[in-house]
């Protein structure tokens, strides 16, 4: 397929703040993309017409319950079926901060025994507490097959912001993350602008994540969850120091994340 | 049958509670001798069920399906019959 050919589809319900940044970023690379809300999207349109599904940052419904959890629920009441064959399919799911606790309260995330019926894993409240924006450094670990990252070469250091309250990433056990790390399925942890890991230290680790993790994908590789934007360290002068750069460069390393799932779809369709 | 469940969500035990412990701060700068805060979360819900057992079931479901995650989450429910106003 070529990649003005790829069709996304970016989700957007009340609460939904990041949609248009992130379609500014699929359009940057020439694909075909949409936002739709999710009343338009379950009565209107078929959602195996396109080829990646986008849940972008920002507060679905308040953030009442838990961050992403009525979303979670209601889409997955709504058009559960679609969306079990859109990732048996294997058509990439990108989801970015709300997304991702979206994705792990739905149970597509870590998504362990394929989509399970109850979360296997959490974003909960920030340690240290507080909604927390800031610019934080990731290692991505490679090896995995991922989507989302399979451009970004082993180890390579990437820079974006977090910005959120609830984003501490937990598992119910030890033994989960061992399956996490066996599977390949830790694809971005927190470290510092030296590669070193943050070991939950604060604030190179912003929210106190198991492991310092700070994106997930499942088995398969095709669903990924992040907490940071790609879509706010899309262009170079989206980045904090571009000012004083001299010759700020023309990507930030967000792009990496769009450009590999996108070529991932040119690729594979 | 109308039914009304006090369903209690909160932090299973051992799991850090970062709002209960800024609660707890702010509770010992008020001179009080507190020890520990634990944060939870209430709903009350009116809802039709065929029996007691029926609500009970289906308030079990609630939890389970949307209200809590098993993952960091306990809950606690109390149902009884909703008094007619």
């Amino acid at each position: 397929m070529k990649i003005n050919e790829v069709r996304v589809c970016i989700i957007r319900v009340g609460g939904t703040n990041c949609d248009a940044e992130t379609r500014r970023a699929f359009k940057d690379l020439g694909v075909k993309t949409s936002i739709h809300h999710l009343n338009e999207l379950s009565s209107k349109r078929n959602l195996l017409d396109y080829h990646i599904l986008v849940f972008p940052g920002g507060f679905s419904y308040g953030d009442y319950i838990r961050a992403g959890a009525i979303l979670a629920k209601t889409i997955l009441s709504r058009i559960g079926g679609e969306i079990r064959s859109f990732v048996d399919e294997g058509r990439p799911i990108l989801g970015i901060c709300n997304g991702f606790q979206i994705l792990v309260e739905a149970g597509l995330l870590p998504g362990l025994n394929g989509i399970s019926d109850y979360p296997e894993a959490a974003l909960a409240t920030n340690i240290p507490i507080g909604y927390r924006c800031m610019w934080v450094y990731l290692k991505h670990e490679g090896k995995s097959n991922c989507a989302s990252t399979w451009l970004i070469p082993e180890k390579r250091i990437l820079r974006m912001p977090v910005a959120h309250a609830e984003g501490r990433f937990l598992l119910s056990d030890e033994k989960v993350l061992d399956r996490l790390l066996d599977n390949g399925q830790v694809i971005l942890r927190y470290c510092n602008e030296r590669g070193e890991y943050a070991e939950g230290r604060f604030p190179e680790n912003p929210n106190g994540s198991l492991y310092d993790i700070a994106g997930i994908c499942n088995p398969d590789g095709t669903v990924f969850g992040l907490m940071p934007h790609p879509e706010r360290a899309y262009y170079g002068w989206q980045l904090p120091d571009w000012t004083r750069m001299g010759r700020p460069p023309k990507y930030g390393d967000g792009k990496l994340i769009f450009e590999s799932v996108v070529k991932y779809v040119a690729k594979k369709f | 049958m109308k039914y009304v469940a006090r369903v209690e969500v909160r932090l299973k035990p051992g799991h850090t509670d970062p709002e209960g412990e800024t609660t707890r701060e702010a509770l010992v700068e008020l001179k009080y001798n507190v020890k520990s805060v634990r944060v939870s979360k209430v709903y009350e819900i009116v809802f039709e069920a065929d029996s007691v057992n029926d609500a009970k079931n289906i308030v079990e479901e609630m939890c389970k399906r949307l209200l809590a995650n098993p993952v960091k989450d306990d809950y606690r429910y109390y149902v009884e019959e909703a008094h007619k106003p």
